[in-house]
């Protein structure tokens, strides 16, 4: 709550301002009934008279009123502009830094944070909860503010014009209160409630949206709509049931209210008739009457907004105070360029959170130019030693050198400058296919990213979109293959010209074709760079200057294609395993031709 | 003052439809609603009787304040009467509201609850190329939002305005018989309001759009940012994509602060008016008093009386905003369910018997854009129990022809059959009932393992659950799960690997031991185990049934009896897999692509040289 206080802070101007009009709004409020009993008096006390008190009344009387009145109006409207639209803009300047704070959080976390958490509660924090933390403050904050400020102020006046009056009327007060708690605690449970079935109504549509496909092959149609009809009826009965406590107890506040106005009306009438009460204050508390019943509904609504925002503030907070991790040293130094000599020295690492190590003193070199092939089962440890490398993790122990230097001495952005990474999900982000290819590389040149098209053996097939390279990829943008995904990142990649390069190499879920030419662009790429390959195909393993086989986290064998088909066992299962589908089978009808893999292998000594 | 905004937010939404569209889809609300005739006939008659009891309130207060104490020797007694008579009103007026709230909802939760099951029912009926140009996620948010808006609209709203308005009408009656000079000052008002809140309205509306298109950005951005935060980290896009995202943010807090100067303008204006036809009504009514016009007592019933019109006239306006998101939201809603299945049953249609399995496609020709054929005069046979295996480039037109045997979509021109018979001749129900269809995707539905099978035949019993996930080898990793067959499955089967959904979609598929299989084999990879199962169970499920199977494994094209080779929506090639290949066509050719990657395990290129070009 404090700490949400404390954000208003660069906009305190504004939030005293707001408060400022607020309190002068509830002048003219409580202000309004006095001038009406003034004048209500003054009206008596003339009719009292007789013809001549008409006769003897100041008619400024009423026209002071009147004016009074209208100024009071006037001033209610403006200060009531004015603390809305000061209250409304503090509170979007405070969403506006939440989100702002939360995008840049989330760029700053480490891969372990994103490896956690999930893209759909980031997204709900940074629009619903800002949202909803924005609404109170807007709105509840001041509108709470104003409601206790009210009721206050009511009661005051009140006992200043009449203390017997104002107790009788602040007898059933407390009832009121009771009343509006008797009524969150009736409909609290059913909140829960409806939401949950409305919650399981909309999976069932949602997967049967989702899966329409199966529903259809099963000729399932009148299945689902039994099962939907259920969760349908279900829903409603929650609805109706609490509709009907509401419609219990709302009306009850009214009810209370409207038995305040009786009192009042009888003891009040009785006080009059004794002469202790004028006419006008008789008025005047009926009037003020609306000050006492609504801020108290007001403020019991609020009570509930308030829970939900605080809840909200504390899950934004918690973003925001994820510590992280990973971040420069404090004298880390520019990485100059290097000449892409890597090496793992007895590296240990293990993910946040877990119990065991997924690599156990990993040790390997890999010389300038040189291409690593990375191969084993999932869960072996291939990803984490291509994570560690651009410094997406620290290692547990150990140290990874580029040139010599400790990724961790130099700073985040010299090192991932001069690392370009090709991730098996090839992300693309809304904005035209040119500005993709120059995500890494802003003020590259039309001419360069051309080349790192042509290159990645995308500029074919981007030439042929409606707008070449203007093309809009994303959120209403042109669809993309699978493959044309993955050239525009390799081409993404290349632009960078980086001496280190890592490549997820897969092409799943394209046909033959696309992969042969997203395979011909990687070799390109790799071409004359130091190149770590998580190997998903043999003919990237055996071009490769060394393979590297992990199990369990160690490096069991490593050595060229050739050294390890001769000695490695293991290396021989995972290569059967991984590449062999029907391998035994059909020797006899494969052929191989003049393939591309063959003619590098020729260049490849 | 959270409600005008609301409402603007609300009405900001709606594009420019045109009114008349609009004021249709209203009338067709309104009968939805009429049409609970007896329910809607009660919410009629408690709205008279809470907003009748509103009406007197205020005239009893200015009776007895004139008859009752503002006279010569007034009693304590004398006030009796009057007060009983209040607080019996007061108690019609809350069980008036009482009722009208609980009649309304249950008149609206029966609208709402029958339109949803008709919405659902109509998604069902309609065909899969409705699916193709409508995301199903969009599909979805687009339902529930229209459904809400709509169902907050009927709701609440409906209650407000047409409440509002029976309360306006008996206050200003009532106002009139008291004093006609006095309430037509207080009429003065409404016109002033109504064109104040429709100016602000209209304003509010182009602002908020502004407001909403920038806020669509920062959404966009954000959710980018999030999903790709590796690749902006790898990239070292960070500092530039911060600049980026402040800058969408600050468009959108000052189209913010633009709609929200409008909109805090809203409450004020009508506040304002309130109070000052308050002091109208203390002018003209003090000099009345003194004139011997009207009563005292007279005077202070009006100001009860202004306040509570003003109240309804406050809520009307703001819901009229909200009024005009329900409509739109209502509108899509009624064009959902006004669309017309483009496949149906013909009336004519009969059950189809038992078959053999023979299917034959006799010239198809097939498209989802009626001007772009996928399917080009497609003719083959398959015999009852033979296996025939499609391959062919993407985009060739295999999926169509599974589409088209189970009759997700209707052919432009030539027929499908089964056993001889068109199947547009039959039902779809029994047609797709001897048609066991394995999907590429897997799709599980969150519910147990045990249902998940039994989707495929909902009488099966829990035996014959588990004998066909026996027979696809499933049952090792079903009973490794926590609870066995009874294993809740999370969200579209997430905890499973796809190699274990695959199983499961075969056994589903297997349940209802269809006469005719139909096969989309999976692209995604699967650990090696559980390849060899797949293959095993594939080659037991094809035995003695008519299958037709996408290809993608070399053994499964290997014991197909035959082979269609398809390209750019034609059969080019057919045979089996070793004609093929001596054929040296189309089909070497993606062989060659497909699998020549593969190698012995001793690292030797297979023996046999090139053979075809």
């Amino acid at each position: 709550m404090w700490r949400l206080l404390r954000a208003l802070g660069p906009y305190r101007g504004q939030a005293a301002g707001a408060l400022i009009s607020l309190v002068l709004m509830t002048a003219t409020v409580l202000g309004s009934p006095q001038v009406i009993r003034w004048v209500v008096d003054n009206l008596a006390d003339a009719l009292q008279g007789g013809t001549a008190g008409i006769a003897d009344f100041d008619w400024r009387v009423v026209r002071d009123g009147t004016l009074l009145l209208s100024g009071l109006a006037v001033g209610r409207g403006v200060f009531n502009f004015l603390q809305n639209f000061l209250g409304e803009k503090a509170s979007q300047s405070v969403a506006f830094d939440l989100r702002n704070q939360i995008y840049t959080k989330v760029h700053n976390l480490s891969f372990s944070y994103h490896d956690r958490a999930q893209t759909g509660q980031l997204m709900t924090r940074a629009t619903n909860d800002v949202e909803l933390v924005r609404q109170f403050m807007g709105q509840g904050l001041f509108l709470m503010i104003t409601s206790s400020l009210m009721l206050a102020g009511t009661f005051a006046v009140l006992i200043y014009m009449n203390w017997r009056l104002a107790i009788v009327t602040g007898v059933i007060f407390p009832l009121n209160i009771l009343l509006l708690v008797v009524f969150v605690r009736v409909i609290r449970p059913y909140f829960g409630n409806i939401q949950a079935t409305l919650d399981k109504l909309n999976a069932r549509l949602q997967e049967n949206l989702s899966g329409i496909r199966v529903v259809k092959a099963f000729a399932r149609a009148d299945f689902e709509i039994d099962r939907f009809a259920v969760e349908n009826e279900n829903y409603r009965l929650n609805l109706l049931k609490f509709i009907n406590s509401v419609s219990k107890v709302f009306p009850a506040t009214f009810l209370m209210s409207n038995i305040q106005l009786t009192l009042i009306l009888g003891f009040g009438g009785n006080l009059v008739m004794q002469d202790a009460l004028s006419i006008g204050d008789l008025t005047a508390f009926i009037t003020y009457l609306i000050f006492l019943t609504m801020p108290l509904m007001t403020i019991g609504f609020l009570a509930g907004m308030m829970v939900r925002a605080l809840v909200s503030a504390e899950r934004i907070f918690e973003v925001l105070d994820t510590p992280s991790e990973l971040t420069d040293a404090p004298n880390a130094r520019v990485l100059g360029s290097v000449a892409g000599r890597v090496q793992f020295r007895d590296v240990y690492f293990r993910y946040a959170g877990q119990s065991t190590d997924v690599l156990k003193g990993v040790s390997f070199l890999a010389s300038p130019g040189q291409t690593i092939a990375i191969m084993g089962k999932t869960g072996s440890g291939k990803s984490s030693i291509i994570n560690l490398l651009p410094r997406f993790y620290d290692v547990s122990s150990g140290s990874v050198t580029i040139d010599g230097e400790d990724v961790r001495a130099v700073t985040l952005a010299s090192l991932r400058s001069q690392i370009g990474i090709v991730l098996q999900e090839a992300i693309l982000f809304s904005g035209t296919i040119a500005s993709n290819i120059a995500y890494g590389r802003p003020e590259a040149s039309q001419a360069e990213i051309e080349q790192a098209a042509r290159a990645a053996a995308a500029h074919d097939f981007i030439v042929e979109l409606p707008d070449g390279y203007e093309s809009r990829v994303g959120e209403r943008g042109v669809g993309l293959s699978g493959g044309q995904r993955q050239r525009v990142a390799i081409a993404r990649a290349l632009l960078m010209d980086p001496r280190i390069l890592i490549l997820d190499d897969s092409t799943s879920a394209v046909d033959a074709e696309t992969e042969e030419r997203i395979l011909e662009a990687l070799r390109l790429l790799m071409q004359d760079r130091t190149s770590f390959v998580i190997a998903q195909r043999i003919s990237t393993v055996r071009e490769a200057d060394q393979v590297l086989v992990l199990e369990g986290g160690h490096i069991v064998d490593r050595g060229t294609h050739e050294e390890l088909v001769a000695h490695s066992s293991i290396y021989a299962d995972i290569i059967a395993s991984q590449f062999n589908r029907d391998a035994a089978r059909e020797q006899a009808v494969l052929r191989r031709q003049s393939s591309p893999t063959h003619v590098l292998q020729e260049r490849v000594p | 003052m959270s409600r005008a905004t609301r409402s603007f937010e609300l009405a900001a939404q709606v594009d420019e439809t045109d009114s008349r569209s609009l004021r249709a889809t209203a009338w067709r609300v309104m009968r939805l609603v009429i049409g609970y005739r007896l329910n809607s006939v009660v919410v009629m008659a408690t709205m008279a009787l809470a907003s009748g009891a509103i009406a007197f309130g205020p005239f009893m207060i200015g009776w007895t304040i004139d008859n009752r104490i503002l006279i010569e020797a007034p009693t304590v007694q004398g006030l009796y009467l009057p007060l009983a008579i209040l607080l019996v009103n007061y108690g019609l007026q809350y069980l008036g509201f009482r009722w009208q709230f609980y009649t309304m909802g249950l008149l609206t939760g029966k609208l709402m609850t029958k339109l949803r099951a008709d919405i659902f029912a109509r998604i069902q009926s309609l065909s899969l190329s409705y699916f193709d140009k409508n995301d199903a996620g969009d599909l979805m948010s687009k339902l529930v939002n229209d459904v809400d808006v709509l169902n907050q609209f009927l709701s609440q709203g409906l209650t407000q305005l047409i409440g509002g308005l029976v309360r306006m009408l008996l206050l200003l009656g009532a106002m009139a018989a008291l004093d006609w000079r006095l309430a037509l000052i207080s009429l003065c008002a409404v016109p002033l309001i109504l064109l104040v809140s429709t100016r602000l309205a209209a304003m509010a509306r182009v602002a908020y759009r502004r407001s909403r298109q920038s806020l669509g950005a920062v959404s966009t951005e954000l959710e980018e940012g999030i999903a790709g935060v590796k690749v902006a980290q790898a990239f070292n896009r960070v500092e530039a994509n911060q600049r980026h995202f402040d800058r969408l943010n600050r468009d959108n807090l000052e189209a913010n602060v633009g709609a929200v100067s409008i909109s805090a303008a809203f409450a004020p204006a009508i506040e304002s008016l309130n109070a000052l036809t308050t002091a109208a009504v203390i002018g003209l009514g003090g000099w009345m008093v003194l004139e011997g016009r009207v009563t005292l007592g007279v005077l202070i019933s009006f100001l009860e009386y202004i306040r509570r019109f003003f109240f309804p006239l406050q809520e009307i306006s703001q819901q009229w905003n909200i009024l005009q998101g329900a409509l739109a939201g209502a509108e899509r809603t009624f064009e959902l369910l006004d669309q017309q299945p483009d496949l149906e049953d013909t009336p004519d249609a009969v059950e189809l018997p038992a078959v053999e399995g023979e299917v034959e496609f006799d010239g198809v020709t097939f498209g989802y854009e009626p001007d772009e054929p996928v399917l080009r005069d497609v003719s083959f046979r398959v015999g009852a129990g033979q296996t025939c295996a499609v391959v062919g480039p993407t985009g060739a037109g295999k999926t169509s022809l599974i589409n088209l045997l189970a009759r997700f979509y209707d052919v432009q021109s030539g027929s499908v059959r089964v056993d001889g018979i068109d199947v547009r001749d039959v039902s779809q129900d029994s047609l797709r009932r001897q048609i066991g269809v394995v999907l590429q995707e897997n799709f599980m539905f969150s519910d147990t393992v045990q249902e998940n099978i039994r989707y495929g035949r909902l009488a099966a019993t829990d035996a014959e659950v588990a004998e066909a996930a026996q027979l696809v080898e499933a049952e090792p990793f079903i009973f490794e799960l926590e609870d066995g067959y009874l294993t809740e499955l999370g969200e579209r089967g997430g905890t499973l690997s796809q190699g274990q959904r695959q199983l499961l979609s075969f056994a589903r598929a297997l349940v209802a031991d269809p006469r005719i299989l139909v096969l989309d084999e999976a692209t995604a990879s699967v650990d090696t185990r559980t390849e060899v199962v797949i293959q095993n169970v594939m080659q037991r499920m094809l035995r003695n049934r008519t299958s037709i199977v996408i290809a993608h494994r070399l053994s499964t094209i290997r014991n197909a009896d035959m082979v269609l080779v398809m390209d750019h929506g034609r059969i080019v090639e057919r045979g089996t897999h070793d004609e093929l290949m001596a054929l040296g066509g189309l089909y070497a050719d993606l062989h060659t692509r497909q699998f020549s990657d593969v190698v012995s395990p001793n690292g030797v290129p297979p023996a046999e040289p090139a053979t075809a070009a």
